[in-house]
């Protein structure tokens, strides 16, 4: 059984975001780049389902849509478990133009499941799972937070609005994880570093996709008036400015 | 434009990001009388109510499978109905249930999709759509290329529009042709403790490591109830296990935009700081006047959350009853 993880590199979580002078795109110089959060977590248990004994997985790819700079995220995923990365070759405009690619991945491994993370935490647009789904004709869980296999079918749960739902579903999956899936992201041992190295990873030429969205410019949040300070011995003036001030309680 | 909504219902109600994505569609350039659908069951004085926004007309649509939410599914259902009403643009909330069904949806409608819009700006002639990128801390201004679009809304990020004269809205009723080829099968469900929806929350009680144990967490409860509010927490919080990880807010845990959040003990780190940075007020407490939240926060009290807790709870409940 083979499983395919989406990989997104994103600037550290820590990053301070600046904006080039024409405001026209923000300023990525000097930053960290790192395996998107969820995608962490989703390649995580990928990893530990393969480690499960008498477990039908026998593999782990990862797929990433980037340029070179990408290498060093996937060489991590490879570090962290992963058997063969993929890097498609191109500088994503879109979620669009990163489902198309990550399809002809899929169409290519035909794996038994495909995780995605369930946003990138530098869009935030949370699209490219269902999309990459409906492109390849695969069902979909979105908003998982378990993910087991057993005697074939996917057994996973799913986070609804006010509750959670325990669902059954035939293989091939595509599944949206979210916080859960794994309780913390694999950092890699020194092993797994020096066997990383050995690992394939495959760079992919793009197919031409026309972007579908298009970004004129980016503002940064405006800086908010100064906190206007309670005394300490007095919290029920607190209570009186936000009912009266405020208008919020 | 022909505009579809896709507006949500929870116990027989129209869930209140509904008035806000009606509010949202009607405030676009050339859209005037946009159509709403809808799954599951509403009296007919609830589908009148979204006339008050500007909705026309609603359809009810019938799914083949009811027993638990199939994205697909639905999914295929909306492009289906699309395509009878020649909507070129469709709009869904961007919750759990949105964002599972519109990207298969556009791929489906062949349109494109613009997820998390948060609002729009119309500028030389341009569309173009807001919406927040790098989780939150920096907004984007983007436009869609194609004739067919898809897009989510932010909850309580457009904001509802004053309304009109409440009149009678007619229901079709809409039953797809095609059955979706993919099945989920329910198991089992559960409903969470917490009676009010994070997602929901219109005022946010979130508390931090500050709080020392989670024995401590009574007047954090007794507060959100005071104020009708949803609990949530910082991820040091969660990740002790001191508290269900469905309540951690943060860059990691759940982007909530509530009118109120009120900060306990939370120093306010900046993946936190992305989680709640689109919330009208954010109000925090702690011992540290250095703590990062502050540079955020509209009210704030410097001072030892063990004294101030229960005066804020006291405080609360004497206005409650005065009021």
């Amino acid at each position: 059984m083979k499983l395919l993880v989406c990989i997104s590199n994103v600037p550290d979580t820590t990053t301070k975001i600046k904006l080039a002078p024409d405001s026209g795109s923000v300023d990525l110089s000097g930053v960290q780049w790192i395996i998107n959060p969820w995608d962490e977590l989703a390649l995580t248990r990928a990893v530990e389902l393969k480690e499960i004994p008498d477990n039908p997985v026998n593999s782990v790819i990862v797929a990433s849509v980037g340029t070179s700079e990408t290498d060093a995220t996937l060489r991590k995923a490879l570090a962290i478990g992963a058997d063969k990365a993929y890097r498609i070759d191109g500088k994503a405009p879109d979620a669009w133009y990163v489902a198309n690619q990550l399809a002809e991945v899929i169409n290519m491994e035909k794996p038994d499941v495909v995780f995605t993370g369930v946003e990138s935490s530098d869009f935030n647009g949370s699209a490219v799972g269902g999309m990459l789904a409906e492109l390849v004709e695969m069902n979909s869980v979105s908003s998982v937070s378990s993910f087991n296999i057993d005697n074939g079918q996917a057994i996973l749960t799913r986070e609804m609005d006010g509750g959670q739902e325990q669902i059954s579903s035939a293989l091939p999956i595509l599944v949206v994880v979210q916080k859960g899936i794994a309780i913390e992201p694999r950092i890699p041992a020194m092993r797994g570093i020096m066997m990383a190295r050995q690992k394939p990873l495959e760079v992919l030429p793009a197919k031409e996709v026309q972007a579908h969205l298009s970004t004129h410019s980016y503002e940064l949040p405006r800086p908010k008036a100064a906190c206007k300070l309670v005394d300490p011995e007095k919290p029920g003036e607190l209570i009186t400015l936000l009912h009266t001030e405020a208008k919020v309680i | 434009m022909n505009t579809l909504i896709y507006c949500e219902i929870k116990d027989g109600k129209f869930k209140k990001s509904s008035f806000e994505l009606i509010s949202f569609a009607t405030s676009l350039p050339g859209i005037e009388h946009p159509i709403v659908c809808f799954t599951g069951e509403a009296e007919q004085s609830e589908v009148d109510q979204l006339s008050v926004y500007g909705a026309v007309k609603a359809i009810r649509i019938h799914l083949h499978d009811t027993t638990c939410f199939q994205e697909a599914a639905v999914a295929s259902a909306l492009a289906e109905l699309s395509g009878q009403v020649h909507a070129n643009l469709m709009i869904l909330p961007h919750s759990s249930q949105g964002k599972a069904i519109a990207p298969r949806l556009a791929i489906k409608m062949k349109a494109a999709y613009l997820p998390a819009a948060s609002g729009f700006e119309v500028s030389d002639g341009f569309l173009l759509f807001r919406k927040k990128v790098y989780s939150g801390k920096a907004e984007s201004f983007l436009s869609m290329t194609t004739e067919r679009k898809v897009l989510t809304l932010t909850g309580n990020s457009f904001g509802i529009l004053p309304g009109g004269v409440q009149s009678p809205v007619p229901v079709e009723e809409f039953r797809p042709a095609q059955e979706s080829k993919f099945e989920n099968k329910l198991v089992s469900s559960k409903k969470s403790e917490g009676k009010i929806l994070l997602s929901d929350a219109e005022v946010v009680v979130s508390a931090g490591r500050g709080m020392k144990s989670p024995d401590n967490w009574k007047p954090v409860e007794e507060l959100a109830e005071l104020l009708g509010a949803a609990t949530a927490c910082s991820r040091p919080v969660s990740d002790e296990g001191w508290r269900p990880h469905s309540e951690h807010v943060g860059q990691t845990g759940k982007i909530v935009a509530p009118n109120l959040y009120i900060a306990l003990g939370i120093s306010g780190a900046i993946q936190h700081i992305a989680g709640i940075s689109s919330s009208k007020v954010i109000v925090a407490v702690n011992k540290d006047p250095e703590a990062p939240i502050f540079q955020v926060a509209d009210y704030g009290i410097v001072g030892d959350l063990q004294d101030i807790l229960p005066k804020l709870v006291e405080g609360v409940r004497e206005l409650k009853q005065n009021n």
